[in-house]
């Protein structure tokens, strides 16, 4: 052990060896450099009264620790045809998981918790299905066979999902190019996890079984904000609908990103677009720093195959001195040792900002060997909790070597197989590469390890349903209920000249149709876009709505001004009490503003007596301060009678 | 010759023959819906011809509507093979032997992934692949009797299913399990509580709500509850071994003359009515319930008694039964009848003339219950004495189905009355009870207060 060495140094040195850069330094070359590739899976609940295979109610939710009964199942693997487990199946077994389900009489029924089979499938959930699928230009299918596809961290008590094709090899249109779909299907939502402590998981059932859509990309993106730009496409696209959920947790997406030489890795649940670029930069450069720690351990083991570790246990005298060991021992916990040979510099080695190789080690033996976190700690620990002498002593008691590091657990004697099988797993797929593998991601873009890649084997028909045919005359009729594209909106706004930056919240509250309305009635294009776009995106979030403003009255409210002939200047303020009141009439909103109508000469003739007055008041004599005042002092009685800028530059006129 | 065409018929085999497509071929299949590339799959008989179905490269499965297709081509042709893999079963010393017999079901089943069709896994080695925690339980044989679902196990079945079990009982194995699908499991656990007695080791009957091929089955537990209780436990009946609550925790044992499936789709669907079961069973351990049982013994002596008249049936009353319903029975030679009446045991009025006719044709008529709970009590009210008056013949607390196939094992050893009913009211194994312990009926109802509390708490 090289006592001189700094972990903190090697890991900034090692970032700087791979070339890392922060995302906003970053350009297209770099991605290019590094071979970024991404496709999406963009999840969407649809609006339904019921969730799809039962008569339960969707989108009803529950706290925690509100609910009725709790059940408790264990999940098996069960074989493939070709006698091999699935990877996923064979870690979730190793994990050996208690799973307990909380259910709430009012959203869980015996379907739910697999007591019963499914009832035939939700109608109105399978025609939103076929629409959003017909405007993503998808083949539909003849008839929808309902397929099993395994899941055995206990999400979904059957251990299944059941989840349907509607149409497979569509297309979107994004600004630049034409990103190809794979898919798009239909599936049933999985449960809420409520925590995973040890080998006990808790789940509630209340979103379980929800009607669900995922539209899964081709890996076409090429760097992080394409792959932003695509997802929020889908999501709008969904949303033009308006036939889909929306809210906290109703769209979710995972982000499979892949660099040259490296895996596909699925990022999970990320719940909001904007999360999508930090995450899908850091998981590229994190393959890419895999990569370099291969070229590094192959040059140092010639025969990867049989590099292997070796532990030892540890007594309680060893760590007499050191705090953070205080109570470890107790409840039969063991702490190990492990000797990781020529891993030297590796476990401080760069993989993500503010994370080394190490977490990776860490991360899985939590979720493997169910061991909480902190679990390990090892010889190049930027936070070191053991003493420099203490390392030497582990060093030397493991007769470890220069360029070895180890690696220091405490687990109970139950899981320490399984940790040890763990930590030698991951370091042997070190001198591999990139492990294929699902990571759960963080608001700060940094990622965890989840689960390994379930296998495409995992797919089985149901043999609980029958296949449901699905027409030509069915597909026309839904056709025609379809909006158009969002690619063509967004032309069709251009041409407006309604400003960029209000397209996300337009389509993300699918306001297009409403923006449409108005435009027919005869409202100025970009003042509409800039109105809903900007004013309204105000409104709603600096002012609470008691009992829910729909958003269509805003058409109501334009229909109103246009017969009562008051100026659109009055619109931001007669909705801002609207929004907040929304049973009140139109003419109440007026009152509540004091708004009283006058006639346009009546105000214009107000402005040479004022001028006068001003002229005899006024402390700072001046054309600009004399317009100002006057501009103010008839501003209250004009708005909503007459266009304001109208009257300004009447003010202006009448003074020369 | 092998079926290229698998499933296919009418339109959808046509269009496959013309363009020369055969199942398992990949294939590219244009339609005015679009292209679909992927692996084309047998269909289900019983599914229409006009649809194809394939397996597409992420898995999934779609049907393609045969009149949407303007073309197909065969790229490539891979037949899959599907076995369950073979581990051979360890022999460990010091572990009790058990006879595992199959009857079908789907206990030791599991899915052919691409087809949906069941295969069946049977023998130790398959077994062993799929629940490797029964080597630590017992030594493994199996045979398959049969290999029929559960509805369509009837008095054959029972017959050769004694017989089977005789010859291992006296071949010397210490405990026999019977892989069973559930729907009729009970009316199959009477019949062999009837046909084999004096047994010295434990018989289970064993099957699973949810089919073996996913995660969550109960296969494998009950599997596991069934071989502990055969192989270890000191009860020698006739049992059946399911689920206690539908959480994976621990299963109950049933007596054969007691048991009824009482849900169609729980996992907790088998209940012991009238009393309390006889024990319950998790991987480590048996803790009886019941104190009275046949315990094990060393010798290898039992009684086999394979009989059956299957001119025996049951009559579910309902108000307002006319004559003939009873009298189509009388009619076509049923030689005896077991009534399921109402409330304590009761019929109408109406139905007399044809019960006064059974008596007359010597088709004896027996009474027992739709509450399924509680005794028959013809004394209570006129009809009752009527009825008996007339000829019927209550039979206590025995469950309907029991009594149907106790009436039938009866009458294929004696038709005389007098032998029949004093068979019939002596009960073998508790068909019959002399008393219902107050836990012995506990149904609660949701959403009384302390039963939410007790449903909250303990796990269902």
């Amino acid at each position: 052990m090289n006592s001189k060495f700094d972990p903190k140094e090697n890991y900034l040195l090692t970032q700087q060896q791979i070339g890392y850069k922060a995302r906003k330094e970053a350009t297209q070359a770099d991605y290019d450099r590094i071979g970024f590739m991404s496709g999406l899976e963009v999840h969407q609940q649809l609006l339904t009264d019921k969730k799809l295979f039962c008569n339960c109610p969707a989108g009803r939710f529950h706290e925690h620790d509100d609910y009725d009964a709790e059940l408790v199942r264990h999940m098996r693997p069960t074989l493939s045809e070709l006698g091999e487990y699935d990877g996923t199946a064979l870690m979730e077994f190793r994990t050996r998981k208690e799973i307990i389900y909380r259910v709430k009489h009012a959203t869980t029924c015996t379907y739910e918790v697999d007591d019963t089979p499914p009832f035939p499938i939700n109608k109105q959930a399978l025609e939103e299905a076929i629409e959003i699928s017909l405007l993503s230009k998808l083949n539909i299918v003849g008839e929808v066979h309902i397929t099993r596809k395994q899941y055995l961290d206990g999400s979904i008590p059957t251990g299944f999902q059941r989840t349907a094709i509607i149409g497979v090899e569509g297309e979107i249109e994004l600004k630049n190019k034409k990103v190809r779909l794979i898919q798009l299907s239909i599936e049933e939502d999985s449960c809420r996890e409520i925590s995973d402590i040890g080998h006990v998981r808790t789940y509630k059932t209340d979103r379980l079984g929800m009607p669900l859509i995922e539209t899964v990309t081709y890996p076409e993106f090429v760097n992080p904000d394409e792959v932003k730009e695509g997802c929020d496409y889908i999501r709008f696209l969904n949303r033009s609908t308006g036939k889909v959920r929306t809210g906290m947790g109703a769209g979710r997406q995972d982000v499979n990103v892949s660099c040259r030489g490296g895996s596909r890795v699925e990022i999970k649940g990320v719940a909001h677009t904007r999360w999508i670029p930090e995450l899908s930069h850091n998981e590229a450069f994190r393959q890419w720093a895999l990569l370099n720690i291969r070229t590094e351990l192959l040059q140092r083991v010639k025969e990867p195959n049989l590099w292997k570790i070796e532990h030892m246990a540890c007594g309680a005298d060893d760590f007499k001195n050191n705090p953070n060991f205080v109570g470890i021992f107790d409840n039969n916990h063991k702490v190990i040792t492990v000797r990781l040979p020529h891993f030297y510099k590796i476990l401080s080695h760069f993989v993500q900002p503010g994370k080394t190789f190490a977490n990776e080690i860490s991360e899985r033996l939590k979720v493997i060997a169910c061991l909480d976190q902190p679990n390990m700690t090892h010889s190049e620990d930027i936070n070191p909790i053991l003493s420099l002498e203490e390392m030497e002593s582990i060093f030397k008691k493991l007769k470890a070597h220069k360029d070895d590091a180890f690696v220091l657990f405490d687990a109970p004697e139950a899981d320490v197989k399984t940790a040890l099988e763990t930590i030698e797993e991951r370091c042997k797929m070190a001198f591999v590469g990139v492990p294929e593998e699902t990571r759960k991601s963080f608001p700060d873009g940094t990622t965890i390890f989840e689960r390994v890649l379930p296998g495409a084997d995992r797919m089985y028909p149901d043999t609980d349903s029958a296949p449901i045919p699905i027409s030509n005359e069915y597909i026309e009729t839904l056709r025609q209920r379809i909006p158009n594209d969002i690619i063509d909106r967004m032309r069709q706004m251009r041409t407006w000249k309604v400003a960029e930056d209000t397209y996300t919240y337009i389509f993300s509250k699918n306001l297009y149709p409403l923006l449409l309305k108005l435009v027919e009635m005869g409202v100025k294009p970009s003042f509409a876009g800039h109105f809903l776009g900007h004013q309204l995106k105000f409104i709603e979030g600096h002012y609470q709505s008691k009992d829910g403003f729909e958003f269509d009255k805003i058409a109501h409210l334009f229909e109103f001004m246009i017969q009562q002939k008051i100026d659109f200047a009055l619109a931001k303020e007669m909705l801002i009490e609207w929004y907040q009141h929304p049973k009140m009439d139109l003419e109440s909103v007026l009152n509540t503003l004091k708004f009283k109508s006058r006639k346009r000469e009546d105000i214009i003739q107000q402005i040479d007596f004022l001028r006068d007055k001003y002229r005899k008041i006024g402390r700072k004599q001046g054309q600009t301060f004399e317009h100002h005042w006057i501009m103010s002092q008839l501003r209250g009685m004009a708005l909503g009678n007459m266009n304001l800028s109208e009257l300004s530059e009447l003010i202006k006129k009448e003074n020369k | 010759m092998e079926d290229l065409f698998q499933g296919y018929k009418g339109a959808s085999l046509e269009l496959l023959k013309k363009y020369s497509v055969r199942v398992w071929g990949q294939a590219i299949v244009d339609t005015t819906r679009g292209t679909f590339k992927g692996t084309i799959l047998p269909r289900s008989v019983n599914d229409d011809d006009q649809h194809i179905v394939m397996k597409i490269a992420t898995g999934y499965n779609v049907g393609i509507d045969v009149s949407t297709i303007t073309g197909m081509e065969e790229t490539g042709y891979k037949k899959a093979n599907y076995a369950i893999p073979e581990k051979q079963f360890p022999i460990t010393k010091g572990l009790p032997s058990v006879k595992l017999i199959g009857t079908g079901g789907t206990i030791a089943s599991r899915l052919d992934y691409r087809t949906g069709a069941v295969i069946p896994a049977f023998s130790p080695g398959e077994l062993y692949g799929a629940v490797p925690e029964l080597a630590d339980i017992c030594n493994l044989e199996t045979e398959k009797v049969f290999a029929v679902f559960s509805e369509n196990m009837g008095p054959d079945q029972y017959m050769a299913l004694a017989k089977a079990i005789g010859k291992e009982i006296e071949r010397g194995v210490e405990g026999i399990v019977i892989g069973h699908g559930t729907d009729t499991l009970h009316h199959t656990a009477a019949a062999l509580t009837f046909m084999v007695q004096n047994s010295p080791i434990p018989i289970v009957l064993v099957g699973s709500q949810r089919s073996s091929d996913r995660p969550s089955s109960d296969a494998a537990l009950n599997l596991m509850h069934a071989m502990k209780t055969a192989g270890h436990s000191d009860i020698a009946e006739v049992m059946v071994c399911m689920f206690g609550p539908t959480s994976d925790e621990f299963g109950l044992l049933h007596k054969g003359t007691r048991v009824r499936k009482m849900h169609s789709s729980y996992r907790s669907t088998f209940r012991t009515i009238g009393d309390v079961p006889l024990a319950r069973v998790n991987r480590n351990e048996i803790i009886p319930i019941h104190q009275n049982y046949n315990r094990r013994r060393k010798d290898t002596k039992v009684e086999i008694r394979p009989f059956f008249e299957k001119k025996v049936g049951m009559l579910y009353y309902w108000p307002g039964m006319q004559p003939d319903a009873l009298d189509s029975f009388i009619d076509n030679g049923y030689k005896g009848v077991i009534i399921v009446g109402t409330g304590l045991g009761h019929v109408n009025k109406d139905l007399y003339p044809a019960i006064r006719r059974a008596k007359e044709k010597g088709v004896m008529l027996f009474m027992t219950l739709q509450t399924i709970w509680g005794y028959v009590h013809m004394f209570v009210y006129d009809t009752g004495r009527d009825l008996m008056q007339m000829g019927i013949i209550p039979l206590g607390n025995m469950l309907p189905e029991v009594a149907w196939v106790k009436l039938g094992w009866v009458m294929g050893q004696t038709q005389d009355p007098q032998e029949v009913k004093e068979m019939m009211l002596k009960p073998i194994n508790d068909e019959i009870t002399e008393r219902e312990p107050y836990n012995g009926y506990l149904v609660y109802q949701g959403g009384v207060p302390e039963v939410e509390d007790f449903i909250k708490k303990v796990h269902k």
